[in-house]
Order: C-alpha cells, then sequence, then structure tokens
C-alpha cells in the first residue's frame, strides 16, 4: 500500500516541479531543458534532485527556490532540493519540444550535439525570426552564461544563440 | 571586530581540490574587475562572462574540499576566511589586470592549459571532480577560442598593439612554468588516477601556444627559468590587494548574509 502510495505522490510532485520555469528564459520549463533529473519520495517526504547547467548560472539558485515553493504549494511539506553534478549537463538533454519552444520565443536552439566539433563548428545557425542561414556571430558572450549573440545577414535582426554545452 | 582566518585540514585530496578552486576564484575575481571598464560592451560581456564560468567551477570545488575535508567548512568559509598564506593558486593568475592585453595574455596561458587539464581530468578516477571537469572542459574551449582571437587580433594590429601584447607576454612568462609543477602531496593521487599528471601537457601546451603567437607575429622569451610559490601560499604582493576587496564584507561584518 505504501508503496503505491508514494508511486503516486511521486507522479504528483514531479509533475509540480516540473511546471517550474527558467527564470532567465520563461518559455522553458527545467523538464524541457533536462535540468530537472530525479524526483523521490520517503515517508511522504520530497527530495528532489537538479544538475546545474553552465558551472556559473546564477539561475540555479532561483531555480532551487522555486522547486521548493512550487512543491510546498501542491501540498508537500519541507521538500528538499539538492545538486547532482555527474553526469554532467549537456544541451543534448534539451527535449525538441524545449527546442520548439526556444525558436518561437526568438532564440536560435543548440545545435543537436555538443561535441567539441559541434562546438567550434556551429557556423550554420538559422536565424529564428526569418529562418535564413545566412548569419554571422557578434559575440561568443551574451546577455547569460548560456548565449551568444549573433545578427541574421538577410532580415538583419539580431539574436541570441543557446549555445553549445 | 575581526573575523579569525578558518584552519583547514589540508589532505592530498582537500589540498588538491582548493588549490583549483583557488585558481578558478583568484581569476574568476580578478576578470570581474573589469565589469564597466571593458574597452567595448561586448568585451565587458565576454570578460564577466569568463568570470562567471571560473566563480562557478569554484563554488562547485570549494563545496566538493569542503565535503572530503569533514570539518564543518563550506563554500563561503574556504573564500572569505582564509589568509593569503592559505590560498594556493597558481601566481600567475593572481598578476594584476595591467593593460587589456595583459589581461588577454594571462588569459590565453591559463586557457590554454585549463583546456587540457580538464579535458584530461573527465577521466579521473574521482566522480565528483570528473563531473566538474566536464562541464569545465567546454567552458574553457570556449576561453581559448575567444582569448586566441585577441592575441592575433592585438599582436598583428597596430603597432601599440604589437607592443603591449608582446610585453605582457615577457612579463607574464615567468609564471607559466607553475601550472605544470607537481609537488609530493600530488603524486599520490596521480598514481591514484585522482589527479592528471601535468607534465604530460605541457607540449600540447606549448605547441598551441607557439602556433597561436606565431601567427600574433609575437616571439616567446627564451628564458626558462621560472617563478613558483603560489601552491604553497607563497604570493606575489598582488594577492593580499585582491583579498582585502574580496573579503572585506565578510570580515567587517562576521557571517553576515543576505
Amino acid at each position: 500500500m505504501v508503496a503505491v502510495l508514494d508511486s503516486d505522490l511521486r507522479q504528483r510532485a514531479w509533475d509540480a516541479a516540473a511546471q517550474v520555469v527558467d527564470p532567465e528564459i520563461p518559455v522553458l520549463t527545467i523538464a524541457d531543458l533536462g535540468v530537472l533529473r530525479e524526483v523521490a519520495v520517503h515517508d511522504g517526504k520530497v527530495e528532489v534532485a537538479i544538475t546545474p547547467t553552465y558551472s556559473g548560472c546564477p539561475a540555479m539558485n532561483m531555480i532551487a527556490l522555486e522547486i521548493e515553493l512550487a512543491l510546498e504549494r501542491a501540498g508537500f511539506a519541507r521538500p528538499t532540493v539538492r545538486t547532482v553534478l555527474s553526469p554532467a549537463w549537456t544541451t543534448d538533454w534539451m527535449s525538441e519540444d524545449g527546442r520548439a519552444k526556444l525558436r518561437d520565443y526568438g532564440i536560435a536552439p543548440p545545435q543537436a550535439s555538443s561535441s567539441r566539433r559541434a562546438l567550434f563548428g556551429e557556423q550554420q545557425v538559422a536565424c529564428p525570426q526569418c529562418g535564413s542561414t545566412n548569419t554571422e556571430v557578434l559575440s561568443e558572450f551574451g546577455s547569460t552564461s548560456c548565449k551568444a549573440l549573433w545578427r541574421c545577414k538577410a532580415c538583419r535582426e539580431p539574436f541570441d544563440y543557446f549555445k553549445c554545452h | 571586530m575581526t573575523t579569525a582566518s578558518i584552519k583547514v585540514s589540508e589532505t592530498p585530496l582537500v589540498l588538491y581540490t582548493l588549490r583549483r578552486a583557488d585558481d578558478a576564484l583568484v581569476l574568476g575575481h580578478r576578470l570581474s574587475e573589469w565589469c564597466g571598464h571593458a574597452p567595448m560592451l561586448e568585451e565587458d560581456m565576454a570578460l564577466a562572462n569568463m568570470g562567471l564560468d571560473l566563480l562557478g567551477q569554484a563554488r562547485e570545488l570549494y563545496s566538493y574540499a569542503a565535503k572530503v575535508e569533514g570539518k564543518g567548512n563550506d563554500e563561503d568559509k574556504f573564500a572569505y576566511l582564509r589568509d593569503v598564506r592559505q590560498y594556493r593558486n597558481l601566481l600567475l593568475l593572481e598578476q594584476p589586470n595591467g593593460d587589456f592585453a595583459r589581461t588577454m595574455v594571462r588569459q590565453f596561458f591559463y586557457s590554454v592549459f585549463a583546456d587540457l587539464y580538464w579535458r584530461a581530468m573527465m577521466k579521473s578516477a574521482d566522480p565528483t571532480l570528473a563531473a566538474v571537469a566536464a562541464k569545465s572542459e567546454k567552458e574553457s574551449a570556449y576561453h581559448v577560442r575567444h582569448t586566441s582571437e585577441w592575441i592575433v587580433r592585438l599582436g598583428d594590429g597596430t603597432e601599440e598593439s604589437h607592443r603591449r601584447a608582446q610585453s605582457a607576454i615577457d612579463e607574464l612568462w615567468a609564471f607559466t612554468g607553475e601550472m605544470f609543477a607537481v609537488d609530493d602531496s600530488e603524486r599520490g593521487l596521480i598514481d591514484a588516477g585522482i589527479a592528471v599528471d601535468p607534465t604530460g601537457l605541457r607540449a600540447q601546451w606549448l605547441k598551441t601556444i607557439t602556433n597561436v603567437v606565431n601567427e600574433a607575429t609575437l616571439t616567446l622569451p627564451k628564458n626558462d627559468w621560472m617563478q613558483q610559490g603560489g601552491r604553497i601560499g607563497h604570493h606575489s604582493e598582488h594577492l593580499g590587494h585582491l583579498l582585502s576587496e574580496l573579503q572585506s564584507l565578510q570580515r567587517t561584518f562576521p557571517g553576515a548574509t543576505w
């Protein structure tokens, strides 16, 4: 009985935690990002495991706080959030759904593979506004750790590119 | 009222982790000093971003050192409550920013090393260090690319930019040997597969540095004499000034939190 109950609770807790969005990119949930790794329930107490994206990403503290609040709103008392480092997060974990949402939001999603070749061969970034691949990098480092600043030479719009990591 | 410095039980793994954490914190802090002062907006963002990457690496490493040590210290205590002589970073990384060329050369020398080092550390027998390495390796790769481009632009730019870049190389060269030094406390960790032997990285480091420096029409100094001491707490006069700024709030208002 207890096992069944815990698994129901686990699903409810997962659903609550999965709704939390990235404070810097509010169209992406932490489930889309692949940051939400594990939700465990022991004796009615929830423990959530998240993995950091970029080493210095300041959004992680905010995300952990938001998860605790979301779980308390869903009726879980004193939830805990822990950080797991291994295996290390990569942009490969971003869901297809997440990539589409990013594009719609005006941010070019990361290339499919975070291999070293992709890290250094990402010259074919399509403009999220007009779809042209006639684009150029303006700055390798953008408004947050995860982004670079690009410009479309077809429609002349500057845009953010979510870097491979 | 002042806050006393903490005591650290420097077992080989704690010391090893603190050395890398101090590298990342000190260089990250140096880069943060550029915030609002860089020659252009894009570069201001780039320097701050690289500094943030390093600060993130430092936090993960300090937290791990605290866990391994198991004496109730944490990332903040390691950063804020150790004196100069307790810091274990490379001398290269505490050198003042100087002009933009000097900051770029310092970053270039270190990032090329860090990229090779973290890539090798991904195979560490220690899962936490291997996980930190997997992140840091990608971040370092961006730093290498960014700084390499600047070295070429400065060296092969105007007479003035060439002169400044060359003088930065000449002044910082003697601090590069320390990156490849190994002492007894690290030997055991290398044998256990936890740490990487940095002497094995030097040839590749020198090859990359030489290629970029040649392309930049700059030259590497001939002298082989290398200054060491940072790993055992013998620092240049610059680190104390850096720490007095970094630690001032915590030393003035002990235990203050946001």
